[in-house]
């Protein structure tokens, strides 16, 4: 058979991002060797789109051994939706959409039930749904140390109890790069190949590697609301405004893509790579800080974590 | 603070030995450096690593904002925040004040991006250690200067000497609470030195630093240690060297064999060792099988060669019988193949290692049952290795390892990835060592086996003995060996 090239006239990767790429195949290919239905989440976003990237590097020139399953939450900004399609075409990927079936006959919705209960029902119910029905043991996730202290203690291969559940504090330990894939009937891992990039590292790969992106990600004019301290994009009927919210286009883009109305924007003038990744390095806050979801609670994302969400 | 920029001089600070003169290009240039934080709570170590963070701008301003929200009331006499709450995520620790567990930490200065392996400094250390060490490069130990050397930080050493760390920096902390005694630090850096040497580590730097206040980790502390020329910690770090020292020939474990059809078939694997390129020689192992390279695949290329670290699919020029868990190596430098092997392991588990019981080792991607035999066992505290049959939780031993079927290793000294393996309960399923191959074990090289135990003559080419006493395990027992030539050779 023919071996296609894909990096022909590409210029190779630094020895920072080559080190990081290496230890991410190695860690797609050994668990797809051992486990018997791996999976892989899919969020369409910028981690994503790179884990995506990655896999199909560890495989090639085989096709992915595995299906990838995205948790549609009906309450996607619609450029999300479009894009995957997109991928899934060029690819030819196995994608399975999920939206959790209670959630939409009880009409729940992030304004409806407030982003804890919201993210509980649509995001980690849902995905808990996913992985049971396709009886999936091993699950890869875009999640990496750098984004939240307590993802900084996850180890790359994370142990779920048959009801998905973490135990921060007992986890295995994990020495060298060999990973104990042992586990018992209906237990899983969720691995996670991204443990060890940050946030500039993502983009820097995406630039290097040339990896397509929800355009959302770059700034342009958008018309945004003001709410709970975050720009929230105005665009989908569903948004129904407050008595004092007043809609008004601005430059801004996204540092993360999530459900619209708990994603908030950033004023931005970033409309290329380089741009943004400029941007990034003269940053001072963080790219959660737009995401409502860490922050309602103490402790959000590990209690999140415990009870199952990725 | 941010208004300073960093000094990047290379100075000829005299606690350096052995600092490579050429360090990897600047910026982006080299792999992220990997390094493990040893001491305690008391030594100020969370505040290091903060200040590390805080100085580099790996702290974002929610996240100091969320910060100053939980620490309220405990922000430091500097108007900055606790940095032992950015650290200890877990809510768990929060209520208990502890770290219990191993965290990584990633912060970039202008040359060079590290991830630091933070673990706890006394609750079950040895375990969280040795994860934190096997993938390190170097150990940056932490002291009081007040208080100087402590047992702790000798067992520290120990155990990072142990897992093949070979740089060590020495931070003297707290310094500026010493009232930036220059003698009291020298004498310290002195005492840390020779236990360094008596581990094998040559490669030291001991710096001064004031981490709560920001000297010598970042910026420079010359207004207050005029008398210090070294470098900071950041730039001791931006200069420290990549444990590659893999000196074996090419290895591949076997991870998948791809099919994907039309008569292509691959071997997919990170070179583990050495380098291979098309027309190479190569030896299928445990079968004996040999093979030339045909071609090394890539999605960007196929390449016209492969180095260590690099995630590869192999194609060999004819059809042969290769699994997951076989290796590929190189036709005229083997790895070590056998049933009985002897080694050096780390107990990670609350129930120890049970003399006779069988586990599952794994190794690379090769898996299989050993029975382990635990023949000695580190006293920390004394440094010596006394006989022991059972090694309890955080135990450090010598083990024998026998096979039912054929194992292949390099020795770690020689191949960290290919003399590396876990253990894993074969009931819990949980990995409860970690270990170090020392070398292949025959019938007549058992101990137990000799007339008088006590004392035995072995006889070596002079460039293994030469290489046997640079081991740390040498260097351990050098009371103890006796080196003579040819000619009074007892027989």
């Amino acid at each position: 058979m023919n071996v296609i090239e894909h990096g022909r006239g590409k210029p190779p990767l630094d020895p920072h991002l080559k080190a990081l790429e290496n230890e991410a195949i190695h860690i797609f290919r050994e668990v797809a060797a051992e486990f018997e239905r791996p999976v892989m989440l899919y969020s369409i976003g910028k981690d994503s789109s790179v884990l995506l990237h990655l896999a199909l590097k560890a495989f090639h020139p085989g096709k992915l051994p595995f299906p990838l399953v995205h948790i549609d939450t009906g309450w996607k900004f619609p450029e999300m939706i479009a894009f995957r399609d997109q991928v899934v075409a060029k690819h030819g990927l196995d994608l399975i959409a999920h939206t959790n079936p209670d959630g939409l006959r009880d009409q729940v919705t992030p304004f409806s039930h407030g982003s804890a209960r919201y993210t509980d029902i649509m995001k980690t119910q849902a995905l808990k749904q996913a992985l049971d029905i396709g009886k999936y043991d091993a699950a890869f996730g875009g999640a990496r140390r750098d984004e939240e202290a307590s993802r900084a203690k996850e180890r790359i291969y994370s142990f779920r109890t048959s009801d998905h559940a973490w135990d921060p504090r007992n986890q295995r330990p994990e020495l060298w790069s060999i990973y104990n894939g042992m586990i018992h009937a209906g237990e899983s891992v969720r691995a996670f190949p991204l443990s060890n990039w940050t946030e500039v590292d993502i983009w820097r790969y995406i630039q290097a590697e040339r990896i397509d992106l929800v355009p959302l990600y770059f700034a342009a004019r958008r018309k945004i609301v003001e709410r709970d301290g975050m720009m929230i994009l105005a665009e989908d009927k569903r948004l129904e405004l407050l008595p004092d919210e007043i809609v008004r286009e601005e430059m801004v883009r996204f540092r993360t893509l999530g459900c619209f109305p708990l994603t908030g924007a950033v004023p931005s003038s970033a409309t290329t790579l380089d741009e943004v990744i400029t941007e990034l390095e003269i940053a001072t806050v963080s790219e959660r800080q737009g995401r409502a979801i860490d922050r309602d609670q103490s402790g959000s994302m590990e209690k999140k974590k415990r009870e199952g969400y990725f | 603070m941010t208004g300073q920029t960093l000094s990047h001089n290379l100075l000829p600070g005299e606690d350096i030995l052995d600092i490579d003169p050429h360090p990897q290009t600047a910026g982006r240039q080299a792999r992220p450096l990997r390094f493990i934080t040893c001491g305690s709570v008391d030594d100020g170590k969370s505040t290091l690593i903060g200040r590390l963070l805080w100085d580099t701008k790996a702290v974002k301003e929610d996240q100091a904002a969320a910060l100053r929200r939980d620490s309220t009331g405990k922000q430091n006499e500097l108007g900055l925040p606790d940095f032992a709450l950015l650290l200890d995520g877990l809510q768990a620790e929060r209520e208990q004040g502890i770290t219990i567990d191993v965290a990584y930490r990633y912060f970039s200065s202008d040359r060079r991006s590290f991830i630091v392996a933070d673990t706890p400094g006394h609750v079950q250390y040895t375990r969280n250690m040795a994860t934190g060490a096997s993938t390190a490069d170097l150990a940056v130990l932490l002291v009081d200067a007040r208080a100087g050397i402590l047992e702790q930080t000798r067992r520290h050493a120990t155990i990072a000497a142990l897992m093949g760390i070979r740089q060590f920096v020495l931070a003297v902390n707290k310094i500026d609470l010493s009232n930036y005694d220059e003698a009291g630090f020298q004498a310290i850096a002195r005492s840390f030195r020779e236990i360094a040497l008596s581990l094998g580590v040559r490669q030291v730097t001991a710096i001064p630093v004031s981490a709560l206040k920001g000297e010598n980790i970042v910026l420079r502390g010359d207004d207050v240690m005029p008398w210090y020329s070294g470098p900071t910690l950041v730039e001791a770090l931006e200069k420290a060297t990549q444990r590659t020292g893999q000196t074996t020939g090419f290895r591949l474990p076997v991870q998948r064999v791809s099919r994907p059809g039309e008569g292509f078939r691959g071997y997919q694997g990170t070179v583990a060792g050495g380098s291979i390129k098309p027309g190479d020689s190569v030896v299928v192992l445990p079968s004996g099988v040999e093979a030339n390279v045909k071609a090394i695949v890539t999605y960007d290329l196929v390449r016209n060669a492969a180095v260590h670290g690099d995630a590869i699919t192999l194609v060999l020029d004819r059809p042969v019988d290769v699994a997951r868990g076989d290796m590929i190596a190189a036709i005229d430098q083997r790895p070590m193949t056998g049933r009985a092997f002897t080694a050096r392991l780390v107990a990670l588990s609350p129930d120890g290692i049970v003399p006779g019981k069988r586990y599952w080792l794994k190794a690379g991607s090769r898996r299989q049952r050993v029975m382990v035999r635990p023949t000695s066992a580190l006293d920390l505290s004394t440094g010596n290795w006394d006989d022991a049959t059972f090694l309890p939780v955080n135990g450090i031993g010598v083990v024998e390892l026998d096979f039912e079927d054929t194992a292949i290793f390099d020795a770690y000294e020689t191949n960290r990835d290919t003399g590396a393996f876990i253990l894993i309960d074969p009931e819990t399923f949980n990995t409860v060592a970690g270990g170090m191959i020392d070398g292949k074990r025959s019938k007549s090289g058992r101990f137990d086996a000799l007339p008088d135990a006590d004392r035995a003559t072995i006889t070596l080419p002079a460039r293994l003995i030469e290489a046997f006493l640079k081991t740390e395990f040498a260097r351990a027992h050098a009371g103890e060996i006796k080196v003579a030539g040819p000619e009074e050779t007892e027989e």
